[in-house]
Order: structure tokens, then sequence, then C-alpha cells
């Protein structure tokens, strides 16, 4: 599951990929590379520019500078013949709220060309994938939000395409239905879907084979979830809790060793170069800046720690540069 | 192109009318609706023109030529009055349009002269109805005053009066009645025509881009021919139903004669409402809101033809500018035909230049509405 490296042939190649709106750029020089059956999570606050690059890679916009190669059909040249190739959820609902479950799906179906044949089983099937059975007849409208999303799903693979583009497909569903979501995104990567999702969510990009950070336009890191908690902070975290924590605050920043601390709520996460250094020296320190009750412990990072690092490391190299 | 596709897209277009009360409006109501109020509210004829009379004499004479005031069909006395300050009142008030004062010496003068006057004072700020009452009363005097002839004739031992030297022998083609409204209900239809037909289409377009379900709608491998074609399908057919609706509400309600064939009819509206539902369809395109789309296609159809296209005011009697400009209205091809079809009888190839026209139109219409429509967000 957890691929560091791109597994097969690249299905989407993206290369030095720019767009601006006027004199914003909301994509900034970003390259990558996904393999057939992957998930790539496309992780960063709203308008980092993840929703941009998607609609590039469906043809749906212009790149300004740069290449991008979907399915190996460059989507500047023949968007056309990328739109057989891929699945796209968009970050707005847009499904016809005004017809029902199977008008939806009967219209995809036909749209996509997919064969009469076989799209009565492949909308039963899309029907049971969504957990709307039963609901066919039901305008789609009065569906709630996290069945909504599952028949948008649903509808974006009726043609079977090895490309899944879904731009934040769990905002606004609530946590049971973005489990259930990722399940299914899970079930399509097995048979060889190549799946790009965005998503704000940090705690989603542990479900990602591989993980871009994404701000300000600009691709801050990419790898699996694993490979960017380890490379991505150079150190260890330790998690301090303490009643003074001003005090330990003040004691340990610029203490040797200590590479960075920030408050965390109630807490402390103190980025050390060894945790097993810092553990026996840091009581000590504490104590000495009058720091009596504080407890530490050695803590994995989450995303959210990597995603705030690289991107004050990343501002840091830009102005230094 | 394929079949499949486009049915797709005709089906759900179709479905979401059918469910869109307001596009059902529009359908079904606003046809119906402008019908009634331009059929009623256009009207060129003058009758019952209200008038006031001031007999100063009260003769037999006088009276007798008031009772012909009174009898004809374009005239209503709405006030007898006794001073000419009362007159002046009912004309400022409007009250009358016309007022016919007798002269004291009217008889005495007609019997020792053989010739007498009537006045007539008109409220001219409406000169169209002006010129008209002006008309009606000199008619009505004539015609009294044949029968004075006739009588005095006769009085003096002549058995047949003298005809007049020169007479007109007037006969009326196509509106014999000379109704005004056998002239404009066909026109009126081509207004509710061109009016409910860019209404139809121009929410299509823009309702899926506010809705947000364009940009799933351009991502499948649809093309813009499908995307045109199946939406306009559905409006054709609804199009029609109202264009039916409308010319049965001509010939049936309003009693408008007709006279030419419906295979005509039926040519020259499939024409026209390929020319206004792309015009509606190239206006949704273009501007992505509902609410701006529709108030363009009303302003840009509404206008044109409403004053341009001939409907009420002839297009040759038009300064030469303006009358070149009307060769840009389309319904001004539709109301000519129609006019022709309901009064004249003609058929399509009586009909060669403005259906010819009506199909260059169709075609240069179409051609910029299917390459307006782009795949993309940008």
């Amino acid at each position: 599951m957890s691929a560091a490296q791109p597994k097969g042939e690249p299905r989407i190649v993206v290369e030095g990929l720019v767009k601006r709106f006027g004199s914003f750029t909301a994509v900034d020089h970003v390259t990558f590379r996904i393999a057939e059956g992957e998930i790539v999570g496309f992780i960063g606050p709203n308008g980092a520019g993840k929703s941009t690059t998607i609609r590039i890679l469906c043809g749906l916009l212009r790149p300004s500078e740069g290449r991008a190669v979907v399915a190996g059909i460059d989507v500047t040249r023949d968007p056309e013949a990328v739109r057989q190739h891929i699945g796209y959820m968009s970050q707005k609902f847009s499904l016809y709220g005004d017809l029902t479950v199977a008008e939806n799906l009967r219209f995809f179906g036909s749209i996509y060309g997919v064969p009469r044949a076989v799209l009565g089983e492949r909308m039963r099937f899309a029907v049971e994938m969504a957990g709307l059975s039963g609901r066919e007849d039901a305008l789609v409208s009065t569906l709630a939000g996290g069945w909504k999303q599952r028949l948008a799903l649903g509808c974006a693979i009726l043609h079977r395409p090895p490309i899944l583009f879904l731009d934040e497909p769990t905002s606004g569903v609530d946590p049971e239905s973005r489990r259930r979501f990722w399940d299914l995104i899970h079930a399509l990567a097995a048979d060889g879907v190549t799946v790009l999702v965005s998503t704000h969510y940090m705690d989603e990009a542990e479900y990602c084979n591989r993980v871009a950070l994404i701000n300000q336009g600009r691709l801050v890191a990419m790898g699996s979830p694993v490979e960017l908690k380890r490379r991505g902070l150079g150190g260890d975290l330790l998690l301090i809790e303490t009643d003074a924590l001003g005090l330990a605050l003040a004691a340990l920043e610029g203490a040797p060793g200590v590479r960075d601390v920030a408050a965390f709520g109630n807490t402390l996460h103190v980025l050390v170069d060894a945790a097993a250094l810092a553990q026996r020296d840091l009581p000590k320190r504490l104590a000495d800046h009058g720091v009596a009750d504080a407890r530490i412990a050695s803590i994995e990072p989450t995303l959210e720690d990597i995603f705030v690092r690289l991107v004050a490391t990343s501002a840091a190299a830009g102005a230094a540069s | 192109m394929r079949v499949g596709r486009l049915k797709a897209m005709a089906v759900k277009e179709m479905l979401q009318v059918w469910r869109d009360p307001r596009s059902l409006m529009i359908a079904l109501l606003m046809p119906i609706m402008q019908m009634v109020l331009l059929g009623y509210g256009v009207n060129l004829d003058a009758k019952h023109v209200p008038v006031c009379t001031f007999d100063r004499e009260g003769s037999q004479l006088s009276e007798a030529l008031l009772k012909r005031f009174q009898a004809s069909a374009y005239f209503a006395i709405v006030d007898v009055v006794d001073t000419y300050r009362a007159v002046t009142a009912d004309l400022d008030r409007g009250d009358c349009r016309i007022a016919i004062v007798v002269p004291p010496d009217f008889s005495e003068r007609l019997s020792d002269s053989g010739s007498s006057s009537v006045q007539a004072i008109i409220d001219g700020t409406d000169d169209n109805t002006a010129n008209l009452a002006l008309g009606y009363a000199q008619a009505v005097v004539s015609g009294f005053s044949s029968d004075v002839q006739i009588r005095f004739s006769a009085s003096q031992g002549q058995w047949m009066p003298r005809p007049p030297p020169l007479s007109i022998d007037a006969r009326v083609w196509f509106n014999e009645d000379l109704e005004s409204r056998n002239f404009i209900i066909p026109g009126v239809v081509a207004m509710v025509m061109a009016l409910v037909g860019s209404q139809l289409t121009s929410l299509t377009i823009s309702r899926d881009w506010e809705r947000g379900t364009m940009e799933l709608l351009v991502s499948t491998p649809v093309t813009p021919m499908e995307v045109m074609l199946g939406k306009l399908l559905p409006y054709f057919v609804i199009g029609f139903l109202d264009a039916a609706l409308c010319l049965a509400f001509a010939v049936f309600w309003f009693e408008v004669p007709f006279r030419g064939t419906i295979l005509t009819l039926f040519v020259t509206t499939a024409l026209f409402l390929v020319v206004v539902l792309c015009i509606g369809y190239l206006i949704s395109v273009m501007i992505r809101s509902q609410l701006g789309a529709s108030q363009i296609a009303l302003l840009v159809t509404m206008l044109p033809t409403a004053l341009l296209s001939g409907y009420t005011f002839p297009i040759d009697q038009m300064p030469a500018p303006i009358r070149a400009i009307t060769y840009l209205v389309h319904a001004r091809y539709y109301v000519t035909i129609l006019k022709s079809v309901f009064l004249k009888g003609l058929g399509v190839f009586d009909l060669a230049g403005p259906v010819l026209a009506m199909v260059i139109y169709a075609a240069v219409v179409a051609v910029f509405a299917s390459r307006a429509f782009r795949k993309r967000l940008d």
C-alpha cells in the first residue's frame, strides 16, 4: 500500500504546470507523476490550487505554461480524447437535482457512451455502491450529502474510466460517510483505477498511497505519508504537557538540540535532533527554568505537523533566495 | 455526433422543463397571456369615438343630422350640451374626441342659399384617431347631405336626382371589412413566438452554469453539437405547440380569416422557430446567469419586433435608413409571411423572398450558436 515510488507506467504526467488568472498565479510550476492504480491525495488549504490543477488535467482549463499528459494524451492538444478516459467529480455537487437517481445514472451512462447492454447492470452496481437501493426514483435534490457524493462517484465510474479525478469529494460529509467513501476509492484502486483526490482534511491523507502537499500554487512535498513524516521533519517530535506552558516555551526556544517549539492546544510540540538525547537533557533544563511538572513523551508526527513545518521551511527558503 | 447522446440530452432537458415551473409557465402560459394582451390591446380601429353635441338651432333638420351621428357605429354621443364653455370643458377633460356644433341659422341658410355647414371641433392630440374621426364625420354629413338633396329634388318635382359626375367604385381585397384586427393579429402571433421562443432557450445553458451541472457536463465526451441539438429539440416541440396554440387562437377566437394552407404555416413556422430558438440559445451560452440571459433575450427580441417588424407600423412608410435596419429583424419576414398566408392565402413559393431570407437567417444564427459553446471553464 505505501508505495514510495510510482509502480508501473505513469498514467498522469505533469511537468512545470503553471496557471495564471490575470496577475494571480493559481498553479506555480508543479511537476509530478502518478502511476497506474495509485491513490494520490492533493492536500492543502482552500485556494492552494488543487481544484485548478485537477480542472487542467480534465481539460477544462488551459494551462498557461507547462505540460499535462493524462492516459498518454496531452490535455492541451486533445482534451476530448482525454475525456473518454477519465471520470470527474467536481468540487460543487453537479448531478441534476431535479432528476431522479436512476435518471441521472441513465443520462451520464448514455453521455459516456456506455453500451445499452451493460448500462442496466452498471446502474444497478452504482445504486448498490451508493447505498441507494430502493430509492432509484427519488429526486437527487432530496438526498443527504453522503448519498449525493456516493451517487456522484457512481456516475463518474459508469463508463469504467481508468483514471478518476475527485475534487474534494468528502467536503461537508459526515465522518461515517467519509470512511465509506474511502473504502470505495480503495476498492476501485485495487482494480487498477488511478485516483487523484483532493481534500483539505489532513486525516484523509493517511488513506492515500502518496500525498502531494500543496500551498499557494506550489507543490511543497510529495511522498507516501510515512515517508513524508520521516523526511519532512528532519528530527524527532516530543510532546510536552505542563501547566506552565509559557515558561516551558521560553525555556526551550533556542535550547541546544531543539529545532522548533510550537504550542498545540495546551501542550507543546518540540522538534529535536534526537529523541533519546533530548529526553535525557530537557527535564533538567525545564526544572532550571522553574517548570517542575513537565511530562515528556515521544510522539508520531501527524501530516498536519509536517505540512506546517514544510510550508514554514519552504517559505523561509523562498525568502532567503 | 451520436444519436444515443443526443437522445439522452433531449430526454434530460424535457424532464427538467417538465419539472421546472418557471420554464413551464413561459412555455404554456406566456403565449396565451400575450395573445390576449396584444390581441385586445393593439387596436387601430376608431369605433365609438366619443362625441359631444351642441345644437344651437334645435330644428327638425338639426335633430335629424345629430340622430345620424347617434346611429353611426363610429360615434357614441357622450354628452349633449348647450354652451361653448361646456364643449371646451368636455374636450379639455378628454370626455369627447370630437364636438359637433350646429349653428343657429343652419336650416335657414340651407333653404336660403341651398348650402349650410356644421362645425366639428376635434381633439388633435392623437392625430390618428383625429383623422379617422374627421373622416367619419364627413361621411356622416355627406350621407345626410345627399338625403337632403334627394328630398329637395323630389319636392321640386324632379323624379331622379342627378348623380355626382365622378365617383370611386371601391372594392377592398384581403381584408374586406377593413378590420385592423385582421391585419394585426397575425403580426401578434409572430411577436409572441419571437418572445416566447428566445425566452425558452435563453435559460437552458445558463441554468446548467448556475446550478454547477455544466462543469460535469463539459468534462464528459459530449460534443457541443450534441448539447445544442439535444437542448433545442424539446423546445422545438414546445415551440410548435405554442405556435399552434397562438394560430388557433387567432383563427377561432379573434376570427381572423385564414385562407392559406396549414403546410405553408408549418414550414415557415418551423423556420422561424429555428431562428428564435437559436438566438435564445446563443444568448444563454454567452450569459451565464438565468436572469441576465432572459432579460437580454427579452430586450433584443421585444423592441425590434414591436417597432421594426411591421406588425403595427408599416415598414414601407419608414424612412430609408430605418427601413434598411428592418431587414435585420427576424420577425419582419415571419410577419410578412403570416399576414400573406392568413389574408391572401399565399403558398411557400409565392413567398419565396421572405422564406429565403428566413432560411439564410436561420442558417447564420445556427452556425453562430453551434460555435459559441466551448467545453471550457475559462
